[in-house]
């Protein structure tokens, strides 16, 4: 029971704080607003995929890239409670350690699907019917979230300071992204580029998300799925060793 | 149920395979008892409270709390216990109950009693009304009275408390005193403190060890530590004092001198201090006063200054 407490305390502590600084809430809905309109709305005047408009079929994407960006830095939030010292009181009260990764993980995973959620209201205005699959939508996002939130807590764990963490999440960040087919279709790319983007799990995100919203999979399904949920559960792994080794 | 609520035995910490930040270190508590431990920044103090609530391992020895062996059972050990940490671990965004309720999740605090328990330790710290503000709204002190209420919340058998008034002005201090006090008498914990404040070291625990460099130099009660002293103190500012006829009269244990003035530790001074006068010569400024602790404190850790070494944590 003090596991299942200490999961829920931990979760909850997170939510709340999210939900407290709207000013983040309402940060992490603007860039990916800014792709979808400015980014989408000027390649897309030139070109278009497969029969959809560009900011369509971008439109999964993005909210994988919001997805990618905000757990990764959440991660931060491991540097900040060590910083005020909170993550003391976390490590010396009577719940393993990896029940207390698990409960940053989960909240951090909520954060994302509350921001994710704001996004999808707007999906009409992106040509974009999500309907029936709403349920797999979230079930999809949840599983790439729990692998990305491990990885930004993974960072988080090993970081001293905040500006180290921006450092290094910039680096993680931008290639997840950018190599996740979220921008452009998998058909027709250079080897190298194709290679680099097939061994990044991202990519089986963005093309679950596609293939609920738009119709179009690569993949399929099935083998999206069972990548995510193999990321998730190495990524979870990973990070319960590296909360296992931390110093208070 | 243990008499002897923590037990330390040669207890060594040892960092980076040379710097010894505790050096064999034994002591006992006994349930309800309120035991200080008391040195200069450095000595080895957090260190030693650190290995009895698990959040290091000992190099060598053996603790005991609760009868659970810290090593051994560190899920056992701190269940047993609370942890008041030397700067503030509460989460500034949270509101107090929310602070304390989530301490209580963490706790396994069952959750019919919990919200009757929060109230409880609330209305011990006077924070009834202050519930629902977010801590950043709190003062330094209200906070530090939290974060004893929260140590306080699951019931535990020991409550460690580390520097618990440091940075603290001298009002919230005395309230802060006021309120361990209290919950001495009203829970019956055993408590330990670390301290370099003499004054609350004297006014709160029952008995006191006073560590230097990662040992124990000496462990009694106040009282008698200092009694141990020999006297009571006599300071005398005096341009050019007669020290060999000082040093002939046998109630006088020590003399000091340090520029103008001159520390005696005089035995039963008050019907002495008239001979004193009378021999030492031209004499500015008297001052006759009991030995307090700093005294005792000075006596075993030797007055030099020392730079604060980093092997606090």
């Amino acid at each position: 029971m003090t596991e299942l407490g200490g999961l829920y305390a931990i979760w909850e502590r997170e939510v709340r704080v999210y939900l407290r600084e709207r000013s983040r809430v309402l940060s992490s809905i603007v860039s990916p607003v800014l792709w979808l309109v400015i980014y989408g709305g000027g390649v897309g005047a030139q070109i278009s995929v497969g029969g959809l408009s560009y900011q369509t079929y971008i439109y999964p994407g993005i909210i994988v890239m919001a997805l990618i960006f905000s757990s990764i830095f959440y991660g931060a939030s491991i540097v900040w409670d060590r910083k005020v010292d909170f993550l003391k009181e976390v490590l010396v009260a009577p719940v393993r350690r990896s029940t207390a990764f698990m409960g940053k993980v989960l909240g951090g995973a909520t954060d994302g699907i509350i921001q994710a959620t704001i996004i999808l209201v707007l999906a009409p205005f992106f040509g974009v019917a999500v309907g029936l699959h709403l349920l797999l939508v979230y079930a999809y996002m949840m599983a790439l979230l729990v692998g990305l939130v491990s990885i930004g807590l993974i960072i988080g764990s090993f970081m001293e300071s905040s500006e180290g963490f921006s450092l290094l999440g910039g680096f993680i960040v931008f290639p997840l992204f950018f190599l996740s087919g979220a921008l452009f279709p998998l058909t027709g790319l250079p080897e190298w580029l194709l290679t680099l983007t097939l061994v990044n799990p991202v990519t089986y995100g963005v093309d679950a998300m596609r293939g609920l919203m738009l119709g179009t999979y690569r993949f399929g399904l099935f083998p999206d799925f069972s990548v995510l949920l193999l990321f998730a559960l190495v990524m979870v792994g990973i990070g319960s060793w590296a909360f296992n080794r931390m110093k208070i | 149920m243990p008499a002897e609520m923590v037990l330390v035995k040669g207890l060594v910490k040892v960092y980076k395979g040379t710097i010894k930040a505790v050096n064999g270190v034994s002591f006992n508590i006994r349930e309800g008892e309120v035991f200080g431990l008391l040195g200069p920044n450095g000595a080895g103090k957090t260190t030693t409270l650190h290995m009895l609530a698990t959040i290091l391992k000992p190099t060598t020895g053996e603790a005991r709390v609760n009868d659970f062996d810290v090593v051994r059972q560190p899920g056992k050990v701190r269940e047993s216990i609370g942890i008041v940490f030397q700067d503030p671990s509460s989460d500034e965004l949270l509101t107090g109950y929310e602070n304390l309720k989530m301490h209580a999740l963490m706790y396994g605090v069952p959750g019919s009693i919990r919200r009757k328990r929060i109230e409880e330790v609330l209305e011990l710290v006077d924070l009834t009304s202050r519930r629902n503000d977010l801590l950043k709204n709190y003062s330094g002190g209200m906070r530090r009275r939290l974060e004893i209420a929260r140590g306080l919340l699951h019931h535990p058998k020991v409550l460690f408390l580390d520097e618990p008034t440091l940075g603290l002005d001298p009002q919230t201090r005395e309230h802060i005193w006021e309120y361990i006090e209290k919950l001495v008498k009203e829970e019956r914990l055993t408590i330990i403190i670390t301290t370099h404040y003499m004054d609350e070291a004297d006014r709160l625990c029952d008995r006191i060890a006073i560590i230097d460099h990662g040992n124990i130099v000496v462990l009694d009660t106040p009282e008698r530590l200092k009694r141990g002293l020999g006297g009571d103190i006599i300071k005398l500012c005096s341009k050019s004092p007669n020290l060999s006829a000082l040093g002939e009269l046998p109630y006088i244990k020590m003399v000091e001198v340090s520029g103008d003035t001159v520390s005696l530790t005089v035995e039963d001074a008050g019907s002495h201090i008239q001979e004193i006068l009378g021999v030492i010569g031209k004499v500015d400024k008297v001052e006759l006063r009991p030995p307090t602790l700093s005294d005792v404190f000075l006596k075993y850790t030797g007055r030099e200054y020392r730079e604060q070494e980093g092997g606090g944590q």
